[in-house]
């Protein structure tokens, strides 16, 4: 009610939030807009029209093969999105399941939990990717389940630190009082009570998601012919970088844009949501 | 169960919890009873082991505390209780208001969800039923405009309406025993009175034995038929509490006594203190835990922790004080 008419109120004074959720909001409407209309099919080739300038035509050119840049970006933000949307997911539910449960039993548990986390968080990322590419081959599933592997550890600590904080509350102890077991006190009252970090810890996520994605079809571990991906976009101008050098630049500007904006949007909830900047009435 | 048998008898409980300095008894042998129906103060300062002795009362100490001893509730034993059967009890035979209203009740949710919880958990109410009773809770705590008070967060109510809330959840399926610990302390004068006459009336109405935890000597002094005094980590003095004001057996008792702020005294009088301070956990003495700041200390006290010797002249008045006899 009025805690949410002030919270969008102090939104809109919150620059780097409004900047933030707008290219957001693009990002996620590229890929909208591309589900159901392109300018040119993304993936066809047009020998004797290859390496375009930006034009009428072709608004940010044509590529080495002759393939519409606007088209491609459009259709890539859906990879991006995917990757992002279902990466954090597995890192999320995973990662704040884990945390939860080393918060409710303490003891070995939590000992156990931390542990893992903490190898898992030691492993690099890229050779992890790496060898679950080989395992399975490269693809965009593949990326997807690699960068939500790196996303467990990551979720764990922070649930677990919250959550921690959370159990000393002095209405968990009445909530205990009353007779509820770990489990009700987690779903009731820890979780719904540190849902503000983890949002933000989300939405950051997803654009570390998008850069890992980008790097990952970059090197040819992540989305493959004909998945449109902007990683693969940048590794396919290389062969052309002075003869095209817009050709790296779109598709390095769409995802410098997208990461900014993420994190931006990430860092306006975090000054948001954060009970202590929040001035009370 | 024996009819003479108490609702809670509690005998030589002991805690031992684990310190940087290391293991700190902080419970060093509490024993005394409670029976249905009666009200029991347990008074001192802060360090004293009030406190502790109620949340192990609902078994719900810091998890690296050792308990022994014996605490029987209604013909079972608490102590080594495990925890899921902690979980049907807390809330549903021994319930517990808490110090801070302002904390203790969740931001997140309308009270008359928190009102509601126990009884769905305990009682397997439906959302419907446990909100009826919430309302029927909420009138009997004399919250006014109860009906509107269902969906209000806890952000809206006033400290005094916060802790009705928590005096309703604490009653909704009337326990047996009732823990307050320290209630009142965050509330105003005039409403800790209120607070207070509010939870003994609903106490003996629906016939609860009621632990109050305070430091507080004029609450007890109205509410409370016996009176415990603890220092230390031990009961130094129990009885009927009219006795123990009048008779004021153990000097710690006495000092307490003595330090008190009362209307009616001149201005810029300085209130008498208890010289030293309270021992830590760590290092109490091997005898009587007041001996280092007690004006008839003998080389006797520190010898060993005085027995509970029987006040003259009353019943059930004990003070755990070798030198009753020369202090009257």
């Amino acid at each position: 009610m009025s805690r949410h008419g002030d919270f969008w109120r102090r939104a809109r004074r919150h620059p780097g939030f409004v900047v933030g959720t707008a290219l957001s909001t693009l990002l996620g409407l590229a890929a909208l807009v591309s589900l159901v209309w392109q300018p040119w099919p993304p993936a066809e080739i047009d020998i004797p029209g290859r390496l375009q300038p930006p034009g009428a035509a072709h608004w940010l050119g044509t590529d080495s093969l002759g393939r519409d840049i606007a088209s491609q970006l459009l259709v890539g933000a859906q990879s991006s999105i995917v990757v992002g949307v279902l990466a954090v997911a597995i890192g999320l539910v995973a990662g704040v399941a884990l945390g939860a449960l080393a918060s409710a039993r303490r003891g070995w548990v939590e000992e156990l939990v931390m542990r893992f986390s903490d190898v898992a968080f030691a492993f690099p990322a890229l050779l992890s990717a790496i060898m679950l590419a080989a395992i399975a081959g490269p693809g965009l599933p593949t990326a997807i389940v690699a960068i939500g592997i790196f996303n467990i550890p990551v979720f764990a600590r922070l649930t677990r630190g919250a959550a921690n904080a959370a159990w000393a509350r002095e209405y968990v102890l009445a909530a205990r009082a009353a007779g509820k077991g770990p489990w009700r006190i987690t779903l009731d009252h820890v979780l719904p009570n540190i849902a503000n970090v983890l949002i933000v810890q989300a939405t950051v996520a997803f654009a570390t998601a998008i850069l890992a994605e980008a790097a990952l079809s970059y090197l040819g571990l992540g989305a493959q012919p004909p998945v449109p991906s902007w990683g693969r976009m940048l590794n396919e101008a290389q062969a052309q970088m002075f003869q095209a050098p817009l050709l790296a630049v779109w598709p390095g500007l769409a995802i410098v844009l997208a990461v900014l904006g993420l994190n931006l949007m990430g860092d306006g909830l975090r000054d948001l949501l954060d009970p202590k900047l929040a001035r009370r009435r | 169960m024996d009819a003479d048998e108490p609702l809670l008898r509690v005998r030589d409980l002991r805690v031992t919890l684990r310190t940087p300095r290391g293991p700190a008894d902080a419970l060093r042998g509490v024993s005394f009873a409670l029976h249905r129906g009666e009200t029991v103060g347990l008074i001192g300062e802060s360090g004293s082991g009030k406190s502790l002795t109620g949340l192990a009362l609902i078994g719900l100490l810091p998890e690296e505390a050792q308990v022994a001893g014996s605490m029987r509730f209604a013909g079972r034993e608490l102590v080594g209780l495990a925890e899921p059967e902690w979980c049907r009890l807390r809330g549903d035979r021994i319930a517990m208001v808490f110090q801070e209203p302002m904390t203790a009740l969740n931001p997140l949710h309308p009270v008359g969800r928190q009102i509601g919880e126990s009884l769905r958990l305990h009682k397997g109410l439906d959302a419907r039923a446990a909100r009826a009773e919430a309302l029927r809770l909420l009138e009997r705590v004399r919250m006014p405009r109860a009906a509107r008070r269902l969906d209000a967060w806890p952000h809206q109510l006033s400290g005094g309406q916060r802790q009705r809330v928590l005096v309703a959840i604490a009653l909704a399926c009337k326990p047996d025993l009732l823990i307050a610990d320290e209630p009142t302390t965050a509330l105003d004068a005039t409403l800790q009175r209120e607070v207070l006459q509010l939870i003994a009336t609903l106490v003996r109405e629906d016939r609860l034995a009621l632990l109050l935890i305070s430091h507080d000597l004029g609450l007890m002094g109205e509410n409370v038929q016996r009176s415990l005094v603890m220092y230390g980590g031990t009961v130094v003095e129990s009885g009927p509490t009219a006795d123990v004001f009048r008779r004021l057996a153990h000097p710690y008792t006495r000092g307490l006594f003595a330090a008190r702020p009362r209307i009616g005294l001149p201005r810029g009088t300085r209130l008498p203190t208890i010289p030293g301070r309270v021992p830590e956990l760590a290092d109490l003495p091997a005898g009587c835990p007041f001996a280092d700041r007690c004006e008839r200390v003998t080389d006797a006290c520190r010898a060993a922790p005085p027995p509970p010797v029987p006040v003259a002249g009353d019943r059930g008045h004990v003070a755990r004080c070798i030198h009753l006899d020369t202090y009257a």
